[in-house]
């Protein structure tokens, strides 16, 4: 249940949340409700066709509509030199298309006028001629030498994006030639969408009276955004203000800048007046940053009783018309290394490809740390097909190649040092909690009688909290984060931090953190995110990221404060400053327990009564650069029945029990794993954004790109253990995305076990109904 | 995500509403529940001038016995349906159907006549009305009609009514005999329109031999279809496990499935059969008690 805000030391306790009286009420303040005087609206016009040439666009009609102000082409942006924008992953995307057109919805022309349904009738009376091309839809016909060229803007004439490895090649190889046993298996991993509830948005306002640009987004990273926008535009930093209101989701969807962006901002230059543009469900499914996308074999080699020796991995990304990832920059494939998972891997060898497609541009991380959904799932799936192989037990595979735990800090083939991990543990809570034993009965009685259920275990292991500033940053600007605490007179506290959060619930776990550091309760502290104006700069709220790296500025600025608060408790207390104690509540001298004070007394004094040659004031920032990432990990337990007539999968019963280190709000972490489940379980069962051959779309809304409502979504089971992270100054680790990391894996790996009496080593998502019954039909069960 | 603009109308009478529709032709459209014809409008595959909304025709409300049929009125809620105790009994098809359409919030606006005028392949509501041999009522410049539900569905999203005509209710024939009803759908999740769908209404005659039998296929076709040699099949025989199982292959003898996203068109066939057996099995044991008459 959760506990009043009003407890000292609640760090640790499910406080109730402070965000949720607003939401719960409607009362968020989210972007399509910011309204200012004078706003105008913007509409965009997008191609229908995936691949086509541009004869040419004439504004005319529309420019003759009613209210319509202002049409902004390709050409138009062109002639400014915006024609096209930088994407996070130092590629480069058309902004407003010239010449061609890659994929289909990509945006062609903007319509401004003085209301949204003008600007809406008037997109449609933009004149635009096409002469379609063939389009190239898989990635891997697209690295056909030769498949046409489809970035006619790059040096490269290939579709070709990149190729990055990591690991020992030669190592690897050494161990697969002499390995007893090797396992290979293609996973495809497909395309998904974070599709949160709120779409894209924002409302551009530049003033010309002060030179001063205020940019409203909805963004998980205001401060990166303001950044990328001061060198597009060239308008000076100081002069550009981003706030991002209340979040209605964000999963990943919410980090890229998009190209209506740059056309509200333009728009909103060229008429002096603000301008609003608010994405439809189809143009945040069809257009904005999609996910995964990832082709992958993976091959293990080990010893005959299932012991690994090497894994080695080759994977084509598809990243659409333009590589729009959100990755830190020395890593186009993201923290997809992270495939050796949980197991003592003596050698590894990962290689990635990127491939443009004509298809919309992305390959953002979508509740993940930057592709790790993508190496969770492919570990924890080969996992099985090798305990399958060499008849063993998945749990007891798993224990036998587990990292263990004297062996932290681990050092990865790859690359990685894990900080911490109790990979035994965890599992066995899982197995026991679950029942696994009498599970495994149930199923051989059931398996007897022709019924099929499945058991699917994922005991994954993620890397989150990017990152150390020696390894990571995004166009330059390295990957730490910040906080600023400020005590007013009375005692109170306003804290700001460079994050963004989405759903998270900073609001909560980050005044419970300053709270406990400050002695205080969480209800004397607010916290403030997403106006570049007041926060400290940080680089958003993504990849788990937020607690390991602003919750650890958040903590150690706390005791920035305290060391502070320390000095003038001593002057208040008449007492050496050696002699001074803080019990996590108040300070007292030394064997004068008696006479005390508070943070609160501190906070008067700190206006009103200074020790002799003080600064006055109780205020600090801290910026927090991470020494090494956090290493979450989880047992995923996940049961089904399948209906043999219709294909049908049930899941019985679903338990995740999770180690994120040290736990901030419990309540607040089994929300975060519920929201996770119920993505992994429709990443695993329903969600997919195919395309025919023409690149034509076919699952731009919620009509066939499916969303599970809580009809749908299975009961799910928590607990937890915990090994804290030995670096994270309160020992936490990120745990936002744990769910929807290792839960695709328990799914699909509980369907396959359900088959496998029937020969069945993998299928692949969305495990639609119609697929296991091709399955089941294929296998001569349902006649 | 805005409709073209369109003019409005409410008219409070049937007449009104009539002449309306007549005076308007071609550039008027039926608004009833909106489930199926804002979404239409919002992404701008339909655009009609006018809008004619019937939401404040009373007449057009609920339902009465009457001889020999239930007339339910074409504004009746699917929810209403779900929730129509009083009609369980004599009309379980009904509820059956009804918890099936859509989600509760569709549920609460979308209306029976909407459902059947917009000739939806995925109508559940026209699946059941097929398998209870209903029949829609109505009104234009003609006068009023009836039009059996064998005519009625003409094509993907058009049927026999006129440009300018108004279905004012549907007529449900009153069992003779013990009754029971089915409707057996799969969907990709909660809410979904059918990947395949089957309504099954059964009325036995007083020595156990079928009196009736209904079936009527959602989802697998250009429109709804009736499962004609089942139903041929069936009548006069006894519900045994080999009636059953003839009958259940028979089902899909008379779809017309396509392969689409949301599975081939031999899965839905054969879901088709499962569906029956499964609905024919359990009516068996509904009408006849615990064991299946062998
Ligand atoms: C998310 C969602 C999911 C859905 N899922 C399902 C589902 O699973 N199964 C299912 O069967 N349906 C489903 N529907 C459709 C829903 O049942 C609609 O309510 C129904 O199809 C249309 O009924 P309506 O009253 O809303 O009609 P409207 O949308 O108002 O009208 C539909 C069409 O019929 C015409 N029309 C309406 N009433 C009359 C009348 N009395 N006389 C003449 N013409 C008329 C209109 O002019 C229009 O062309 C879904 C809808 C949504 C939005």
């Amino acid at each position: 249940m959760a506990k009043s805000q009003t407890e000292l030391r609640p760090l640790g306790k499910s406080v109730g949340r402070k965000e949720d009286p607003r939401f719960i009420r409607g009362m968020g303040r989210y972007i399509d409700d910011i309204v200012l005087p004078g706003m105008l609206y913007m509409s965009l016009v997008r191609s229908p066709y995936a691949h086509a040439r541009i004869k040419h666009v004439d504004p005319s009609a529309a420019l003759e509509a009613p209210g319509v102000k202002l049409v902004i082409t390709g050409e138009d942006l062109a002639a400014m030199d915006l024609a096209w924008m930088p994407t996070m992953a130092g590629d480069k995307q058309m902004v407003l298309a010239t010449g061609k057109v890659l994929y289909q919805y990509q945006e062609v022309a903007a319509v401004i006028a003085e209301s949204r349904e003008q600007a809406e009738d008037a997109a449609q009376l933009v004149d635009v001629e096409y002469e379609p091309l063939p389009a190239v839809v898989d990635p891997i016909q697209s690295l056909d030498p030769d498949a046409p060229v489809l970035r006619e803007d790059r040096e490269k004439k290939s579709n070709h994006i990149f190729h990055w490895e990591a690991g020992d090649k030669e190592a690897t190889e050494e161990l697969f030639r002499n390995a007893p046993v090797v396992v290979k298996q293609n996973v495809r991993f497909p395309r998904v969408h974070p599709s949160p509830l709120e779409p894209c948005g924002c409302v551009a306002d530049y003033q010309s009276s002060t030179g001063k640009l205020t940019w409203y987004v909805t963004s998980q990273a205001p401060h990166a955004h303001r950044t990328v926008l001061s060198m597009v535009s060239g308008l000076p930093e100081h002069q550009i203000r981003v706030i991002s209101p209340d979040v209605g989701g964000g999963f990943g969807n919410k980090v890229p800048v998009y190209p209506g962006y740059v056309c509200a901002i333009v728009a909103s230059l060229k008429l002096g007046r603000p301008v609003k543009w608010i994405e439809s469900r189809t143009e945040n499914i069809s257009s904005t940053g999609f996910a995964r996308d990832y082709h992958m074999t993976a091959e293990i080699a080990a010893e005959e009783d299932g012991r690994v020796l090497a894994l080695r991995v080759k994977t084509i990304a598809d990243h659409g018309a333009f590589d729009a990832a959100a990755d830190p920059s020395k890593f186009p494939a993201g923290l997809f290394s992270i495939v050796t998972g949980s197991y003592d891997f003596k050698e590894s060898f990962v290689e990635v490809d990127g491939a443009y497609t004509n298809k919309a541009p992305g390959g953002i991380a979508y509740r993940c740390s930057f592709r790790v959904t993508e190496a969770a799932y492919l570990i924890e799936r080969v996992m099985d097909v090798l305990a399958r192989r060499v008849g063993v037990d998945p749990a007891e595979l798993r224990k036998r190649d587990f990292i263990r735990k004297e062996q932290f800090p681990y050092q990865s083939p790859t690359g990685w040092t894990y900080d911490s991990g109790d990979y035994e543990k965890t599992l066995d809570l899982a197995l026991e909690k679950i029942g696994y034993e009498e599970l495994r009965k149930e199923q051989a009685e059931k398996r007897a009688r022709g019924e099929l259920m499945g058991i699917g275990i994922s005991t994954f292991t993620e890397v989150v909290g990017a990152g150390p500033s020696h390894t990571f940053d995004i166009m330059g600007i390295k990957m730490f984060d910040s906080a600023q605490i400020r005590l007013h007179p009375t005692g109170k506290v306003l804290a700001r931090l460079g994050v963004r959060h989405q759903g998270q619930g900073h609001e909560t776990t980050f005044a419970q953190i300053i709270a406990e550091e400050l002695g205080l309760s969480t209800e004397d502290v607010l916290i403030e995110e997403g106006d570049t104006d007041t926060a400290p700069y940080g680089l958003g709220t993504y990849a788990s990221r937020s607690t390991p790296t602003a919750g650890g500025a958040a903590a150690l600025c706390g005791r920035r404060i305290r060391d502070k608060a320390k000095k003038i408790a001593s002057h208040l207390l008449e007492a050496g400053e050696d002699d001074v104690v803080w019990d996590g509540v108040s300070f007292s001298a030394k064997g004068l327990p008696d006479k005390s004070v508070t943070m609160k007394d501190i906070a008067f004094a700190a206006y009103t009564n200074v020790p002799e040659g003080m600064e006055p004031g109780l205020e600090a920032t801290y910026y927090y650069d991470p020494p090494n990432l956090t290493f979450p990990h989880g047992a995923y337990i996940a049961v089904v029945d399948i209906d043999k007539g219709t294909g049908a999968v049930k899941v019985r019963r679903f338990l995740a029990v999770d180690d994120c280190g040290n736990v901030i709000n419990p309540m607040i972490v089994d929300g975060q794993v519920h929201g996770g489940l119920t993505e992994g379980f429709a990443i695993a069962f329903m969600q997919d954004i195919p395309f025919d051959e023409d690149g034509n779309c076919l699952a731009p809304n919620w009509m066939d790109y499916l969303v599970p409502t809580a009809l749908d979504t299975p009961h799910w089971e928590t607990d937890r253990t915990v090994t804290p992270s030995p670096h994270h100054p309160i020992g936490a680790k990120g745990v936002g995305e744990s769910p929807n990391v290792g839960s695709p894996a328990a799914f699909v790996n509980a369907v396959v076990d359900a088959l496998a009496p029937l020969g069945v080593e993998h299928i692949d998502m969305p495990i639609f109904p119609w697929k296991v019954w091709e399955v089941l039909r294929e296998h001569g069960v349902n006649k | 995500m805005f409709p073209n603009s369109f003019e409005y109308m409410a008219p409070t009478t049937l007449a009104e509403a009539v002449e309306l529709m007549q005076r308007h032709e071609y550039d008027a459209k039926v608004l009833s529940g909106g489930q199926s014809l804002l979404p239409m409008m919002k992404l701008r595959m339909a655009a009609p001038p006018i809008l004619i909304d019937i939401n404040s025709i009373d007449e057009l409300r609920g339902w009465k016995e009457e001889s020999g049929f239930l007339r339910i009125g074409a504004l009746t809620r699917h929810s209403e349906l779900e929730n129509a105790v009083e009609l369980r009994d004599r009309y379980p098809l009904l509820a059956e159907t009804a918890v099936w359409i859509a989600d509760p919030l569709v549920r609460n606006r979308g209306t029976i006549g909407g459902s059947l005028a917009h000739a939806d392949p995925a109508s559940d509501w026209g699946a059941a009305m097929l398998a209870l041999h209903a029949r829609v009522e109505g009104i234009g410049s003609g006068g009023e009609r009836q039009i059996p539900m064998d005519d009625f569905f003409v094509d993907t999203f058009t049927t026999a009514l006129e440009e300018t005509e108004i279905a004012t209710a549907v007529l449900v024939p009153k069992p003779a005999g013990r009754t029971a009803g089915r409707y057996l759908k799969i969907e990709r999740k909660a809410g979904d329109f059918a990947i395949a769908g089957l309504a099954i209404h059964v009325v036995l005659a007083s020595d156990g031999t079928v009196a009736e039998a209904g079936f009527g296929i959602c989802a697998c076709g250009p429109v709804p279809l009736r499962g004609k040699r089942a139903e041929e099949y069936l009548l006069g025989k006894k519900l045994t496990p080999e009636t059953i199982d003839d009958v259940s292959r028979m089902v899909p003898e008379d779809a017309d499935p396509e392969d689409d996203l949301r599975g081939s068109a031999a899965y839905k066939r054969d879901v088709l059969r499962v569906f029956a057996e499964r609905g024919l099995s359990d009516i068996a044991k509904e009408l006849q008690g615990e064991g299946v008459v062998g």
